[in-house]
């Protein structure tokens, strides 16, 4: 006689890769995932209270920090706050230079996210080959700003460094670059049989489910919800691109139906996507100043004489990234609030992970590319209270082994 | 006679234990950078691996937040001796951006004791591969002045 025994099972905090630290509590049937608490917080650092206590320019670098992989997105959102508030005009070539950046970044979190999602499966091939291309824009960046990681280059009313003229052939080649191993790369994600096997129909988000959860980014564009920041939210050049259009599976053909295929299939279109728009804004980059104001001390002296409130939308590499700033005739920010897109996105988890097999829990967990996946340790408490301490190391080895097991049904 | 076997061992390979402390992840994605094709760690036998048990360094990264403290303390109890800890980026050695948060409890030498800081911020991967071969000399050592103590 079959019985069932649900039984907890604890994912984390601490993870063996790069991932930030995040809990997840499991009730387990078997193989398969009954419900599912998630435990945040182990990486507060209290930014927006630190933040009151940083001048506007100061704060630009804090926010850089929030997060390493988009390390453009969060300053961007903080800076357009600050211009609505008071009134800064931004110049259209600061505007074209700040796009090409943000794109540069969604092309390294892309195939950041792209090696991630193959390493959760097991096909650790292709996690070297992404990470090996995307070091190419990696080196872009470097020349461009400065920086392999945070860069550095917003500042309110503008951006910090110009775009020299013997930067641009470097940025083609890159672009050149990308679309030649482009054909390559996107056959490997999206054709390849075993990952389509372990990509289809796991961790499915319904279109209704989006909505209600307010999933936002590649997330909910996997789920057929067309929104995207850059096309609804007239922000730097976007506005001046007609042509832009949120990405949806449709672009392939593919009723949407959010599963983690389709997360894939939406993230390596935007790659494309992305060499688009730096092309379209290296052709028609304008000439002009590249800030409204220079320096520092001339822009904290004159938000100290504003008193207001913005908003600051950007889509960033994983969502909507929207800061709200309060300016009070001092030289911090009063009061801000940051709403990141993993934040929005975390609530996804449920719907996706409910039904799941404990094999699929680290590419579910990874599919919305949440900084924070994965499991370094896990503890299973039996009923008569023994426990059972199982490390992430068996976790993945359970991913290899289902992978081995559809790579032969693949040849067979 | 066992530290002579783990000499051994050593001249081989150094296994190496990640954990995030709540840093950014810049740091975190330059460590991985590092292992891979283009800096490629792992010709020196340095490898991440899944669990503190198996691990002969600790890397770690970010100020250290209240929520997480008694996780890292636990974390370095389980790395078996002799254990070598790294602190990787400037908020891990100083706190950095995050000093004054009343959330950070850092810097990582407040709660555990540590071997080697590579500053940076995030430190290039050419930095990282140099702190570790840094913490290699002197892991070799502490055996070294062990051995002599043993016999």
């Amino acid at each position: 006689m079959d019985k069932t025994i649900t039984y907890p099972l604890q994912i984390g905090p601490t993870h063996p890769a790069f991932k930030e630290p995040v809990r997840f509590s499991f009730k387990v049937e078997g193989e398969r995932v009954a419900g599912v608490d998630i435990d945040l917080g182990y990486t507060h650092r209290a930014i927006e209270v630190i933040s009151k206590e940083r001048n506007f320019i100061q704060t630009i670098y804090l926010l850089e920090r929030i997060c390493g992989i988009c390390s453009v997105s969060h300053p961007m959102a903080y800076c357009m706050a600050v211009e609505d508030a008071s009134g800064i005009e931004v110049p259209p070539r600061a505007r074209y230079i700040r796009t090409i950046i943000g794109e540069l970044e969604r092309m390294h979190s892309h195939l950041l996210w792209a090696g991630v999602a193959a390493h959760e499966i097991g096909f650790d091939t292709l996690f070297l080959y992404t990470w090996n291309i995307r070091e190419k824009v990696l080196d872009c960046l470097e020349q461009f700003t400065g920086n392999r990681v945070n860069y550095a280059m917003l500042t309110i009313g503008g951006v910090r460094r110009d775009l020299t003229d013997d930067l641009i052939p470097v940025i083609e080649q890159t672009l050149e670059y990308y679309l030649e191993v482009y054909q390559r790369t996107s056959e490997i994600l999206l054709d390849d049989q075993s990952i389509r096997y372990r990509c289809e129909g796991t961790g499915i988000l319904t279109y209704d489910q989006a909505v209600a959860l307010c999933a936002v980014g590649p997330t909910a564009r996997a789920s057929g919800l067309a929104k995207d920041v850059r096309v609804d939210y007239p922000m730097l050049a976007y506005p001046d691109m007609d042509w832009l259009k949120p990405i949806t599976p449709l672009d392939i053909g593919k009723e949407p139906a959010g599963d983690v295929y389709d997360r894939m299939v939406v993230r390596v279109l935007e790659l494309k996507q992305s060499v688009d728009i730096i092309r379209f804004c290296l052709d028609n980059l304008p000439e002009g100043p590249i800030a409204s104001i220079n320096g520092s001390i001339k822009i904290i002296n004159k938000l100290k004489k504003v008193q207001g409130e913005g908003i600051g939308r950007y889509e960033a590499p994983r969502g909507e990234v929207a800061h709200y700033d309060i300016l009070d005739m001092s030289e911090c920010p009063v009061q801000m609030k940051v709403k990141a897109p993993t934040y929005s996105n975390a609530f996804a988890w449920v719907p996706m992970l409910q039904g799941s097999e404990i094999a699929d829990i680290p590419i579910v967990i990874a599919s919305i590319d949440p900084c924070i996946a994965c499991a370094d340790r896990m503890t299973i408490l039996r009923d008569d209270g023994a426990t059972e301490t199982l490390n992430a190391e068996y976790l993945h080895s359970l991913s290899v082994n289902k992978m081995k097991e559809v790579k032969s049904r693949c040849s067979g | 006679m066992r530290i002579r076997k783990m000499k051994k061992s050593f001249k081989r390979s150094l296994w190496a234990f990640h954990i995030n402390t709540g840093s950014c992840n810049a740091c975190d994605i330059e460590i991985l950078a590092t292992l891979m094709p283009r800096y490629d760690a792992e010709r020196f036998g340095i490898k991440l691996v899944g669990t503190p048990r198996h691990a002969d360094v600790l890397l770690v990264t970010g100020p250290v937040t209240e929520k997480i403290r008694d996780k890292v303390i636990r974390v370095y109890e389980q790395v078996p001796d002799p254990k070598l800890v790294i602190v990787i980026g400037g908020c891990g050695s100083t706190t950095g951006v995050y000093q004054e948060s009343y959330a950070v409890t850092g810097p990582v030498d407040n709660c555990i004791p540590v071997d080697v800081f590579i500053p940076g911020c995030p430190p290039r991967p050419e930095a990282i591969l140099y702190g570790v071969a840094r913490a290699w000399e002197k892991l070799e050592k502490i055996m070294k002045e062990g051995s002599k103590n043993a016999s």
